[in-house]
């Protein structure tokens, strides 16, 4: 035991030193503008120590514990938390359904904005999943279909005045338009190509709204956008003739066109979760999956892989499409600021946490993500970068998501449940 | 069809070759000046470039977090010669020459970490992985220089002022400054060095080696782990190069810049064909020179668009490059 921790204390000191080499000069030396206008540097000796401590803590820790346990012991422990989960998620599914559906009856402003807030990226996670979780295309641009999405309802809604339940079909079929007009070019590239020239396109869509100023009003934005109405039905604070609260004789409120929106993005979440697991069991589901375990196979069994691809893209941009006018109505507000590369990076690593092809682990994960930031919100500045080490440590740690283990869509005879080792995504 | 996608992709860059050189025929001062501008642009893009080009020659990933290595680089530059010149060094060479070692060092260390802690565990995960897990890299490499140096915006006094004409037109002087040649200069000396290991030292043959064939490299006996290890190390030695040069070229640098110049840096691999060192180089000229010439006649909003339009027409027309190889993927 004391050559093991001998051993671990060596590399935790190696660790050490690299982290001191990494962390010394920029943490420890802060540029910070000086008494005369020049940077001068601040030293934080502290800081540094803290920062280097805690690798040597932490790098000591780990390999004791690894040592302890042993390789065969981690993958068998793996093993029974991917089975629990799987066990639970049975139960969890429906409980968070019937939590997300009893929501708006606890009446606080708060938890309604932070679950439509939540809401919001579960459903985009739902749509980002159909096209990297089910059909292995790495999208990194699919803000551009938020976008388009958001930009067509506020520009159709301002200039034309039409409502919002009109230009939610629009909206979708325009982001699936999109969706199609960049997936075109891209059919023969390579994963990784792929997800490079999908983040070109997000950027480009991006200049492009912040320059067509007589279209989008440039970085200004657009603001002044409709609210969504029921039946006709308006949800202004003040009440008045012809809406919610005249019509139902109720004491008009702010609270009740927050619930309704949340209920609004509720159930295009559901729609999308909806349309996703049929799919998934129809023949275009079938062959996205399959594209995504193996394209040349995919090919030479006869499906086609230019239809596959384009049906994945178009159906990841509509819902994406429907998720951006609901920001648009929400926010009554949108500019491109809204729509920069860090939210395609944030939708992207609530699904690969969530476990590929997972819906349950999307939800989840979204939830924990964006939830979970928003109570922490003093954190503020170290919250992008506690998700960027999300998804470096879990692809080290666990590359199929946090839940994954799926039943087969088709078996033969008894369905059984495939560990996670096995199969490239998550439980259905 | 292979071939006149191939053609046509040639085409396209010998029209744009073309037109370059009528811009310059025709309107010639002022597009000397862009010419001169984009020479040193381009040669800072073609060095961050070779890191991605190697990599993907090497293990067939694109490194996304290269492009944030380049931008703690130059962060690194400019905290060393803040701490110079508060230390009383005066000489800019010295000055210049001690920031170069030392960002360099600590870059090659960030490179060096990146790729054990984030790559590494990966090697034989399923085909996304070792890519998602590089734009996480990413994003903590930006966040983290975020949150330890702030979000403003960092300016620095230009250390070489002044420089020298070229031409005295009447109508418009061009500029040479001393930046403008001390980057060229540099540039060419860090890439004469670099060729050298590549082609004349034994980690320049394993490398190319491993870039032939991983798996055949490593049953001849060659180290793949270190080889590549030490091939994150001259991608992030070569980065924080470029990060000087671009501290030392527009003087303000903040967090984000690893960003778009990582995407403009990768179209250049991919124009000059990737895999192809030479070629990265080339592509990096093309890219500074397409940039600078598209910003003075066209319009500078739209320059970052200008970029990435090429990016996505090399890829469909002339996916090899203008100097790689076609790569035909085997079952």
């Amino acid at each position: 035991m004391s050559a093991t921790l001998r051993a671990a204390s060596r590399d935790a000191l190696l660790s050490a030193l690299v982290a001191l080499g990494l962390f010394g000069p920029m943490i420890g030396l802060l540029t910070a503008p000086g008494p005369t206008g020049g940077l001068t540097l601040v030293s934080r000796p502290a800081a540094v120590a803290i920062a280097v401590s805690t690798v040597f803590a932490g790098r000591l820790l780990l390999l004791l514990w690894r040592a302890r346990r042993g390789r065969r012991a981690a993958y068998a422990q793996n093993r029974a938390l991917a089975e629990w989960l799987n066990r639970a998620g049975r139960y969890v599914g429906p409980a968070l359904l019937l939590g997300a559906l009893l929501l708006p009856l606890t009446g606080e402003r708060y938890y309604l904005d932070l679950g439509v807030l939540v809401m919001t990226y579960v459903m985009l996670g739902w749509g980002l999943n159909i096209v990297v979780g089910l059909a292995g295309l790495l999208d990194l641009g699919y803000v551009a279909f938020y976008a388009v999405g958001a930009y067509s309802y506020a520009i159709f809604s301002t200039t034309f005045g039409l409502g919002f339940w009109t230009c939610l079909p629009i909206a979708g079929l325009l982001a699936a338009l999109w969706g199609v007009i960049l997936g075109f070019p891209v059919l023969r590239l390579r994963g990784d190509y792929l997800a490079i020239v999908t983040l070109a396109f997000g950027e480009i869509i991006r200049i492009v709204l912040v320059n067509w100023v007589s279209l989008t009003n440039g970085p200004n934005g657009i603001s002044g956008i409709p609210r969504p109405t029921l039946f006709g039905l308006t949800f202004n604070a003040g009440g008045g003739p012809g809406s919610f609260a005249d019509f139902f004789g109720v004491t008009p409120s702010i609270t009740h066109r927050i619930a309704f929106l949340y209920y609004v993005i509720l159930g295009l979440a559901l729609l999308t979760n909806w349309v996703t697991l049929r799919l998934r069991r129809q023949p275009l589901g079938r062959a996205w999956e399959a594209m995504r375990e193996d394209e040349i196979a995919c090919r030479s069994l006869g499906i086609n892989i230019t239809r596959t691809k384009l049906t994945a893209f178009a159906t990841g941009a509509l819902f994406g499409g429907f998720a951006g006018a609901f920001f648009a109505t929400r926010q009554a507000f949108i500019s491109p600021e809204s729509f920069t590369f860090i939210e395609s990076a944030i939708v992207l690593a609530i699904v690969v946490l969530g476990g590929l092809g997972s819906q349950l682990g999307v939800a989840l994960a979204a939830l924990v993500m964006i939830g979970g930031g928003e109570l922490f919100r003093s954190f503020a500045e170290y919250r992008m970068l506690a998700f960027g080490l999300a998804l470096v440590v879990v692809m080290v740690l666990r590359p199929r998501g946090l839940v994954s283990g799926r039943t087969p869509s088709v078996a033969l005879g008894a369905r059984r449940e495939i560990s996670a080792e096995l199969v490239a995504e998550g439980r259905g | 069809m292979p071939v006149l996608t191939r053609l046509l992709g040639l085409l396209l860059v010998l029209v744009v070759l073309g037109w370059l050189v009528f811009v310059f025929v025709t309107g010639t001062p002022y597009a000397l000046q862009q010419l001169v501008n984009g020479v040193t642009l381009g040669m800072i893009y073609g060095l961050i470039a070779v890191g991605y080009t190697m990599v993907y020659g090497i293990i067939g990933m694109i490194n996304f977090a290269h492009g944030d290595i380049f931008m703690v680089g130059a962060f690194l530059s400019l905290i060393a010669l803040i701490a110079l010149s508060s230390l009383g060094v005066t000489s800019v060479p010295l000055a210049l020459a001690l920031t170069l070692l030392f960002a360099a060092a600590i870059a090659a260390l960030y490179g060096w970490t990146v790729e054990r802690v984030a790559y590494r565990p990966l090697r034989g995960s399923f085909r996304l992985a070792p890519l998602i897990s590089a734009i996480g890299m990413s994003i903590t490499l930006q966040n983290f220089v975020q949150v330890s140096q702030g979000a403003r915006v960092k300016p620095m006094e230009p250390l070489l002022p002044g420089g020298i004409s070229l031409l005295n037109d009447p109508d418009f002087a061009v500029q040479l400054s001393w930046m403008q040649i001390a980057i060229v200069v540099t540039t060419l000396a860090v890439l004469g060095v670099f060729t050298w290991i590549v082609t004349r030292t034994p980690l320049g043959r394993s490398m190319r080696a491993c870039e032939q064939d991983l798996k055949m490299a490593g049953l001849l006996g060659i180290d793949t782990d270190r080889t590549i290890s030490l091939t994150f190390v001259l991608g992030a030695l070569l980065a924080a190069v470029a990060g000087l040069m671009i501290l030392l070229y527009y003087g303000v640098i903040d967090f984000y810049i690893g960003f778009v110049a990582g995407v403009k840096a990768f179209t250049a691999a991919v124009l000059g064909g990737i895999g192809s060192l030479p070629g990265a180089v080339l592509g990096g000229l093309l890219i500074g020179l397409i940039e600078t010439f598209w910003s003075a006649y066209f319009s500078v909003q739209y320059k970052d668009v200008a970029a990435f339009s090429i990016l996505v027409i090399a890829l469909i027309f002339l996916p090899t490059g203008i100097l790689g190889r076609a790569d035909v993927e085997k079952v």
